[in-house]
């Protein structure tokens, strides 16, 4: 049979399953509200152990990467992120996850072009963009200095 | 404390429903939202918004990706100011530095340790 492509977009639509916003949007609020709360908790606490404010902001965003990559490798968490959706996908978590993942799951692949380039899949363009945007910004704030 | 504890609370969740929403409401992929809330994040730090959010509630600010944008303009904004031209150029990645060798150096660890499980 044949089919027009708004007719497919129609089909498709009706086979994807709905997406449940009810109960997606407060879990993600709840659990990326947690996860930076917490996270200014630690910066909290390692500013009272010394560290100065971007450092200790730093420290956080290690911690947090440490955690989540431990979380992946013992694969829990997927089951969180299944749960929480951009509650641990939008915060620093996130980002670990896609690094670790691919870098785990990969390595079968070889070390180099399997667990060196695959952990990059998803961060290699965040890092790509946003450091593009920053070269762009540092331009201009040159070319606003000269005069 | 309380008080941050909770701004943080309140930011961080209200950055995360943004996701959530792009996630339900477009086509766009996890991928895809990452890159656009570190550029979001970027331009944010750029014209200035994004600093009294950080300000006010600060790690629900730095956690978030848009965080890791605002540290990148943070940063070129630093080294501009520094160095000139050069600044462009070096600011974005010094000031990203830590977060990006974190997740290099602790992506290839439990690479190297774990087994890759299966998917159910």
């Amino acid at each position: 049979m044949k089919i027009s492509a708004t007719q497919y977009d129609q089909m498709a639509k009706q086979a994807s399953p709905k997406s449940k916003s009810y109960k997606n949007v407060p879990a993600a609020f709840f659990v990326g509200g947690f996860i930076c709360m917490l996270g200014e908790l630690l910066r909290q606490l390692y500013i009272q152990w010394g560290c100065g404010k971007p450092e200790a902001s730093a420290w956080v965003s290690i911690t947090f990467i440490a955690i989540t990559a431990l979380l992946t490798g013992l694969n829990v968490f997927d089951n969180i992120a299944k749960f929480a959706g951009a509650g641990t996908i939008v915060p620093i978590t996130g980002f670990a996850n896609s690094v670790a993942a691919p870098a785990l799951e990969f390595k079968t692949e070889g070390m180099v072009l399997g667990l060196g380039a695959k952990m990059f899949i998803i961060a290699g363009p965040v890092i790509v963009y946003g450091t593009l945007a920053s070269i762009v910004y540092g331009i201009v704030l040159w070319i606003i200095g000269l005069f | 404390m309380i008080l941050d504890l909770l701004k943080a609370f309140l930011v961080g969740g209200a950055i995360c429903i943004v996701g959530q929403l792009l996630i339900d409401y477009t086509k766009l992929t996890p991928a895809r939202i990452l890159v656009a809330f570190v550029v979001a994040g970027v331009v944010l730090g750029a014209v200035g918004l994004y600093e009294p959010l950080v300000q006010w509630a600060g790690a629900g600010a730095t956690v978030p990706l848009t965080g890791f944008g605002y540290l990148l303009a943070q940063g070129v904004q630093e080294a501009v100011a520094k160095s000139g031209f050069f600044g462009a150029f070096t600011g974005g990645l010094s000031a990203s530095a830590a977060g990006i060798a974190a997740a290099i150096f602790f992506g290839f660890l439990i690479a190297l340790i774990f087994k890759s499980g299966d998917k159910n």
